[in-house]
């Protein structure tokens, strides 16, 4: 094991782990505002994906700049998932919040194979250089937008939280329904806006992702499950935590798969996941939104 | 009178329904009806009794399966006595797995996803071991020897199955008229005032887990010898998790004949959907997540839940002349 691989590895944990951190800000999001853990998340990243990949298919539309227009169609199902459906869970046991989106997965996952078949299909980026070098690290060049893209998006999502009104009243509601609904905030249209944004940032990471991973009915599933994993280590409901913890797994995982044999890098996520619930069950940095 | 004669003809009907079906579609149907009906009561006496949601229960499935099977091509051990080797097996593992989560009260969400993981990583384990035979699954060897758990007839396999149906229901039945039984609803409506009247919370949790993942594995041993081949994703898999929770659901959760009904249910409307939209895969999976919203939007308590709470506010509105919502 040479320390090149090592660093590496290191790089690309880096670069993933932004992703996986872009799509767990969404799982906090929506768990922060709604007190729901989102199944169906990994389903609606798909979504945005298929969006990605069919304006580049059909009208020649490069991946990148189809992410305005993926963003807002998942904005849009978000909030009419969130309208029809989750809106009437607010006050249902967990189990069966988590069931309802389980059953939300399921009908996304397998309308979109009934659809588009189980496939794996690749959108090619016209024009990019793949790989940049820097010094003995190659840098996937799609992985490193893809990452800077996710830092920037999660500052300005922060921004935005902090900075406006909109904003401040989602902040208002995840901290104290009750209290924002008092002093005029319709927390119901703030649900809508929080889901509809969670959506459209898993969407924008499934369009990040789609010039270096395949588009596929399933793809969906090992993000959620990490997803959660990063929401947990960082503390549901926490922004930094969710990205922090994003690179941690995006690290351990690349790192594991360097000194691990076979596909037994997968287990690293599930057992920092299982450590991290038995020691620090409120996550590394604590819950709530900040 | 009318009642008893009422419990006794679908009684009836079960047992002879191999007599009457001889078309072996339909007779896999009943199988399948009767398989799921074991399963996802075992995961109710775990789940539904002490509310303990696992979304895991392929950790149990699959230990099963991989047991017996391995068992049985290996060492030419017969599955009769190879399943009961999974089930202690497993029974191990739930206990670990509760004495984890149940120690540091890992609850709800947490609970649910944690055993999710757990599953998880017993399926990558799977996945890179030589001994189990990595992704390629092991096939069993045909033998059609009745000690081998292996049968001429379909309706042999009914039969073996109806026993495993019949008696989970009988057990949670009778756990239901347990102490064990109110010691897991305590808890499962409020631990702190269960704890409060000196119910052990981590030792009737423990007991549920050890049950529950013990009779879910024996389900694995039947599923590996009823279909002759295991392979990871198919017994340790998130959608194995997912379809042994998917009847109670439907059914009804902590109910004794939820299972039954919700197989009933999703069992032949699976098969009706895949043999309509037979050409679209994953139509038949994609009714399922629907039925699955719809209920808990408009059933929240399953359908055999829905009838017992509506008897009880009909019986309660008789005697006080008030329907008093549950809280």
């Amino acid at each position: 094991m040479s320390i090149g691989l090592i660093a590496q590895s290191f790089v690309d944990g880096i670069l993933m782990g932004g992703i996986y951190g872009l799509v767990a800000i969404g799982l906090t999001l929506i768990f922060g505002v709604m007190k729901i853990i989102n199944f169906a998340q990994g389903s609606l990243m798909m979504l945005g994906m298929y969006v990605t990949y069919w304006m580049f298919t059909l009208f020649g539309v490069n991946p990148y700049l189809s992410i305005p227009i993926s963003a807002l169609a998942l904005f849009i199902v978000g909030s009419l998932i969130q309208k029809g459906i989750l809106s009437r869970m607010l006050n249902a046991p967990e189990h069966n919040q988590l069931l309802v989106t389980l059953g939300i997965m399921l009908f996304l996952e397998n309308m979109a194979l009934a659809l588009w078949s189980p496939d794996f299909r690749n959108v090619q980026v016209p024009g990019m250089v793949d790989t940049l070098h820097l010094g003995q690290i190659n840098i996937n060049t799609p992985k490193l937008i893809a990452f800077l893209s996710a830092a920037g998006l999660s500052i300005l999502l922060f921004w935005f939280l902090k900075n406006t009104m909109v904003g401040k009243a989602i902040r208002a509601t995840s901290l104290e329904r009750q209290g924002a609904a008092l002093v005029g905030i319709s927390t119901s249209k703030i649900n809508m806006i929080a889901f509809g944004l969670g959506a459209a940032l898993a969407a924008v990471a499934g369009s990040l992702i789609n010039p270096f991973f395949y588009t596929s009915p399933t793809v969906g599933d090992t993000f959620i499950l990490k997803g959660f994993v990063v929401v947990v280590l960082g503390g549901l409901g926490n922004f930094l935590g969710a990205l922090v913890g994003g690179l941690i797994i995006g690290v351990s995982e690349s790192l594991g798969g360097a000194l691990l044999p076979g596909s037994l890098k997968e287990m690293v996520p599930y057992i920092i996941f299982i450590a991290v619930l038995l020691l620090k069950p409120n996550g590394l940095f604590g819950g709530k939104i900040r | 009178m009318k009642k008893t004669l009422l419990l006794l003809l679908p009684l009836i009907l079960i047992l002879i329904f191999p007599v009457l079906v001889k078309d072996s579609y339909f007779l896999n149907l009943g199988i399948l009806v009767l398989y799921y009906t074991f399963l996802s009561q075992a995961w109710n006496i775990l789940s539904g009794y002490s509310g303990q949601f696992s979304f895991g229960h392929a950790a149990f499935f699959g230990t099963g399966a991989y047991a017996s099977t391995i068992l049985l091509t290996g060492y030419g051990v017969s599955p009769w006595i190879g399943m009961f080797v999974g089930a202690f097996v497993s029974t191990l593992i739930g206990l670990f797995i509760g004495y984890l989560t149940f120690r540091y009260k890992l609850r709800g969400a947490y609970f649910a996803l944690s055993t999710l993981a757990f599953a998880e990583i017993l399926r990558i384990a799977v996945q890179n071991s030589d001994f189990f035979k990595k992704t390629m699954g092991i096939m069993i060897p045909l033998k059609q020897d009745p000690w081998m758990f292996q049968f001429e007839s379909a309706s042999s396999y009914y039969y073996t199955i109806l026993i495993f149906a019949g008696f989970s229901i009988w057990l949670v039945y009778r756990i239901g008229r347990s102490r064990l039984g109110f010691n897991l609803a305590a808890i499962r409506e409020n631990e702190d005032a269960a704890r409060s009247l000196g119910v052990n919370i981590y030792k009737n949790k423990m007991i549920a887990m050890g049950l529950s993942a013990g009779l879910t594995a024996l389900g694995g041993s039947f599923y590996a010898q009823y279909i002759l081949f295991i392979d990871p994703p198919t017994t340790f898999g998130t959608e194995v998790s997912i379809s042994i929770l998917l009847p109670v659901i439907i059914g009804g959760v902590g109910t004794v004949l939820g299972p039954l009904v919700g197989s009933l249910i999703t069992i032949p409307l699976g098969e009706l959907t895949s043999a309509l939209f037979g050409d679209f895969a994953g139509v038949h999976l994609m009714v399922y997540g629907l039925i699955l919203v719809i209920v808990i939007l408009f059933l929240p308590e399953g359908i055999v839940g829905w009838f017992q709470d509506r008897a009880r506010k009909k019986e309660a509105g008789m005697n006080n002349g008030i329907l008093k919502e549950r809280g």
